[in-house]
């Protein structure tokens, strides 16, 4: 084979090499400028629940513009790849829409110093909100039996008692009821089944499952999925993070006496009502939501997402970055952050202290 | 060779000589196939390993299973795969030889070349952006004639009420997939079908044939190896797509043959990418042990269709 | 043929008998009208929102199809008129497949150009929230990881298509060629999986980088790349061969240079359609290759990011500012369909160079 007839090809490839060869405008090249600014540089790999990742850029973005000679890779790969690499090792903190349980805190974490324990900062607090799409209807007060009905299919027309009996105001056609759900394992799904089967055990016998336990319903892939078909359908009804309700019809969930609209404060305040659990050493900040709390101004349904990592790192250096990132995350500053990016709800002060403490005891 | 020499000297039968260039080239070419074979075993090692657990251990400690056992989680999803794979291609392969016969034999000569060009585009859309036109677009179009099928023609068993509100159903899923694999059984049938010698061709027509008995008796023949292994190609992705089924199927449901409802069995490759990101532990094994069945039934299927090639091993152009 | 010479006299023995050239486009101009009027009709009494433009082509194309059979199975005979209905649905096939083509396109064109600007291709993701920011880094990741993967897996595929076609007998050859088959069927995000395990083994856990991604791609890419050649590469007559052997020119010169650049247009249909089939690939990335927003140029260390995952994850993450994102998605989307037209494109130039300069 002659270089003529392979030299147009090959000094093509070689143009596009070369064209390719830049840099992003928005990344400085080795950050030469701010180096004084706070001494932290290296890489820092977390991974976990995409629920998170929103908020995770929005957090890594400022702490990357606060610190430019560091780089933070947040994998948004899920909460459970999230705790396998963590556990394993592949990772300095992970994101996990639930807390370690305790026969997986009693095993092994590879990269934090052995018998030392790890922290769990519920530092992601979201409230899910009850979306639907019906015409003529803005919102709805439903108590946990009556989702429970619609949602497992006993309930099947929008003008069905229990759902007129709640709103006297509102006027229901005879629409069927299309109840959408999450077709892939989230944390979302679980957090809501967790919520059906402790505010109406009769209407919902399942236990909580990041699995829908049920056949039937629509099912859509993650919470885009969710808040397209319901938007694109008609007399949908679905669940999805609060931040994406956007235009569609929200629920008001009947608390105590009550029918409160989800809310960020309504969403911290459950948070604050529940205890945390028990047997767990100092920094692990793991909650035990309590769904059927009738406290006024608390909304049950909500996604609390956990910052994971070791007390104490066998790597010091990645222990210093994982410090300093937590702290910026939990801060008020980093919850506001996450707030206008993301839309969670921010921790409450209380709960920010303990956080606090926590973070401050990372080795 | 002089003639003296030939006629003197009783030589055994020749053998052809070997050059270097031969056996450097013969040889590395049986590299590179022991070479996909060693790679094959080790996916298939891989995946063996990985699957045992998800056997061996008991259903009861696998939160996945929620209590079934491995089979009967399964099983829905081997039937979403077959069938929805199969409504692909009964769509799919008329389609696409119509449009390579369209583009090797009917279109003006000129234009023939950019549109096979056109078709070649819809093998370049991303699986993500089928999902979202499947989801976005598609669905909500064809979800009033689905409305208007159940409610015309309910008793038939595929179309058995009630409709899908969203238009996320099994069809739906298999139009896209049918739209997925249509340039890739397409673009193989055209080239095959263009290969076709001409003297056949001319020969049929000088019969008198119209050219659709030309077609019929030349091209169709000559071609039906290349369709059938362009269709297999197009199963193997029609069976292993992940992305475009997750999102456009509603997978709610068990196994049933009603094509519009919205409860649908799911598809194997489409449920590891569902559950997948939130597995852990033995989770994980389950979904890999899907994944192995998965390559068992392409196994099957393929076999199936080189014995349907090897029948018809008599109109290939090298024997 | 009897007919037309007991048939009265007329002006041209030749066109009697059969319909004229503009006969099948009135026929077909007529249908459609007859659809649309239906559907307009349909229109007015459901008081339905939209004009059917799709269904009116349907029907128009089934309408066609009847009325031209049925004309010509009056006028031409029976063979003719057979004719004719298969021409219809040859064309109806190829416009069915328009309808989902334009439709798509459509909708990646409208929702992509809104970002396709200077900031697209000159931002990375790092340090952006929100509005802004750009895909160089996936794009960057995604030629990279591709053309490696091609790069593995075009001369393994093609060197194993040759040995299948020219040199393979018994049970080895028949043995690949069953097992190619089997591994087309190896779902994508497995592939992701066993490239993650096997780098995983070598460098610990947790390890993501491009050459893995890549390595995934080649195991899905190379199937296609055998099973495509070796078609390609069957459908060469033997004579070709036959004549370079009696010239003595050896086997393996022979195939370089009569076998290959005789199938060559093929074998890059095959190839393109390859890496058409694993430039869109999200799953196998995710799992291999990470997720991230930097730029990353160096395959063998740290995460590289690519256009799938990409548009794949601003879908689903959407943060409070949904519209973003979705913009951001389209537009990485639109980006990626043009590359692979610019591979394409690519390709087809280097196969007109190969390609022996005679025949069609």
């Amino acid at each position: 084979m002659n270089f003529k007839r392979f030299g147009a090809p090959v000094a093509l490839v070689a143009a596009a090499a070369l064209a390719l060869t830049g840099c992003a405008a928005n990344e400085a090249g080795g950050g030469a400028t701010d180096e004084a600014a706070t001494g932290l540089s290296g890489t820092l790999v977390g991974g976990g629940a995409s629920s998170q990742q929103a908020a995770q850029e929005a957090w890594v973005a400022s702490f990357q513009t606060a610190n430019p000679d560091v780089t933070i890779e947040y994998d948004p790969a899920g909460s459970g790849a999230g705790r396998d690499t963590f556990i394993a090792g592949g990772s300095n903190f992970a994101g996990s829409d639930r807390a370690f349980k305790d026969e997986e805190i009693a095993g092994d974490f590879a990269s934090c110093v052995a018998d030392t324990g790890i922290i769990e900062i519920p530092a992601y607090i979201s409230p899910i909100a009850i979306i639907f799409n019906l015409e003529g209807v803005d919102s709805l007060n439903l108590d946990a039996a009556t989702v429970a009905g619609i949602f497992s299919g006993k309930i099947t027309t929008w003008n069905d008692p229990a759902i007129a009996s709640a709103n006297p105001d509102a006027t229901l056609p005879a629409t069927p009821i299309t109840p959408v759900h999450r077709a892939d394992d989230s944390g979302t799904t679980e957090n809501f089944t967790d919520y059906l089967h402790a505010a109406a055990p009769e209407a919902w016998v399942d236990e909580a499952d990041g699995v829908w336990p049920l056949e039937g319903g629509e099912a859509a892939q993650g919470t885009s999925g969710v808040v397209d078909t319901v938007t694109g359908g008609t007399g949908t009804i679905g669940y999805a993070d609060a931040s994406r309700a956007g235009d569609l019809g929200t629920v008001s969930i009947k608390v105590g006496d009550e029918y409160v609209e989800y809310s960020a404060e309504a969403a911290a305040a459950i948070v604050d009502a529940s205890p945390f659990a028990e047997g767990r050493t100092d920094g692990d900040l793991a909650i035990e939501l309590d769904r059927t709390s009738s406290e006024a101004g608390v909304y049950p349904i909500v996604l609390v997402s956990y910052l994971i990592g070791c007390s104490e790192y066998q790597d010091t250096e990645a222990g210093a970055l994982v410090k300093a990132y937590f702290s910026s995350i939990i801060s008020e500053d980093g919850q506001a952050i996450s707030a206008e990016a993301a839309g969670t709800a921010p921790i409450s002060s209380d709960l920010f202290d303990k956080a606090s403490a926590a973070v401050e005891s990372i080795k | 060779m002089t003639p003296s020499t030939a006629s003197s000297v009783r030589e055994p039968r020749v053998k052809a000589k070997q050059r270097p260039g031969d056996r450097i080239f013969a040889g590395s070419t049986l590299t590179a196939g022991t070479l996909i074979l060693a790679m094959l075993a080790a996916v298939a090692a891989f995946l063996v390993i990985q699957s045992i657990p998800a056997v061996t251990t008991d259903p009861g400690e696998i939160p996945i299973l929620a209590g079934e056992t491995f089979w009967s989680y399964v099983a829905p999803l081997v039937f979403g795969t077959l069938w929805s794979a199969a409504l692909a291609l009964l769509m799919a392969i008329p389609v696409s030889i119509g449009i390579a016969l369209f583009i090797s034999h009917y279109a003006p000569r000129r234009l023939a070349q950019g549109l096979g060009y056109v078709i070649d585009l819809l093998a370049a859309v991303p699986s993500v952006v089928f999902g979202l036109w499947g989801a976005n677009v598609l669905a909500p179009a064809v979800q009033p004639f689905y409305s208007w099928l159940t409610e015309t023609m309910g008793w038939f068993p595929l179309f058995a009420p009630p409709a899908s509100g969203t238009g996320r159903t099994i069809l739906t899923a298999s139009i896209v997939l049918a739209v997925m694999v249509l340039p890739i059984i397409t673009a193989l049938s055209r080239e095959v079908f263009l290969q076709t010698p001409v003297l056949h061709e001319e020969a049929a027509l000088a019969l008198g044939a119209t050219k659709w008995e030309m077609i019929r008796t030349a091209v169709l023949p000559f071609g039906r190896p290349g369709i059938v292994s362009a269709s297999m190609l197009g199963l193997g992705r029609a069976l292993g797509e992940t992305m475009a089924v997750a999102m456009v199927l509603s997978a709610s449901g068990g196994i049933n043959f009603a094509l519009l409802t919205s409860s649908n069995p799911g598809t194997i490759a489409a449920n590891i990418a569902l559950s997948f990101p939130e597995a852990f532990g033995t989770n994980v094994n389950v979904l890999i042990a899907t994944g192995l069945l998965l390559f068992a039934i392409t196994l099957v299927v393929n076999s199936i269709a080189r014995w349907i090639i090897a029948r018809r091993k008599e109109f290939s152009g090298a024997n | 043929m009897s007919q037309t010479l007991t048939a009265a006299p007329v002006a041209n023995a030749y066109s009697s008998g059969r319909l004229g050239r503009p006969v099948p486009w009135i026929v077909l101009a007529a249908s459609l009208v007859l659809a649309a009027v239906v559907f307009g009709l349909l229109q007015a009494s459901d008081g339905a929102k939209d004009f059917n433009i799709v269904g009116t082509i349907l029907v128009g194309m089934i309408i066609y199809g009847v009325a031209i059979y049925v004309i010509s199975l009056l006028v031409e005979g029976g063979r003719r008129a057979k004719d004719r209905l298969v021409t219809a649905l040859v064309s109806a096939a190829f416009a069915l497949a328009l309808l989902p083509l334009i439709s798509l396109l459509f909708t990646v064109v409208t929702n992509g150009t809104g970002r396709f600007d200077l900031e697209f291709f000159t931002f990375s993701m790092r340090n952006i929230v929100g509005e802004g920011g750009g895909g160089i880094h996936a794009i960057i990741g995604t030629v990279l990881m591709t053309l490696t993967a091609a790069v593995i897996s075009v001369p393994i595929g093609l060197l194993t298509s040759i040995y299948l076609v020219e040199y393979g007998r018994g049970p080895l050859s028949r043995a690949i060629t069953f097992f190619v088959d089997v591994m087309t069927g190896i779902p994508s995000i497995v592939a992701g999986l066993f490239a993650y395990a096997v780098f995983a083994l070598i460098f610990g856990p947790g390890v993501r980088l491009g050459i893995a991604g890549a390595i995934s791609l080649a195991v899905l890419m190379i199937p296609v790349v055998v099973r495509s050649s070796e078609d390609m590469l069957k459908l060469v007559p033997n004579e070709l061969r036959e004549a370079a052997f009696a010239l003595g020119v050896p086997k393996w010169l022979t195939i370089l240079k009569v076998v290959l650049p005789t199938s060559i247009a093929g074998i890059t249909t095959g190839v393109m359609l390859a890496i058409a089939r694993v430039i869109g690939e999200t799953a196998p990335l995710l799992v291999a290759a990470g997720f991230t927003n930097n730029l990353n140029y160096n395959l063998f260390e740290g995460r590289m990011q690519s256009l799938p995952v990409f548009v794949y994850n601003s879908y689903i993450s959407q943060g409070t500012d949904a519209q973003a994102y979705l913009d951001r998605a389209w537009a990485g989307a639109l980006t990626l369909i043009l590359i692979v037209m610019l591979l394409n494109l690519l390709a087809r130039v280097v196969a007109r160079i190969f390609a022996p300069k005679a025949g069609r």
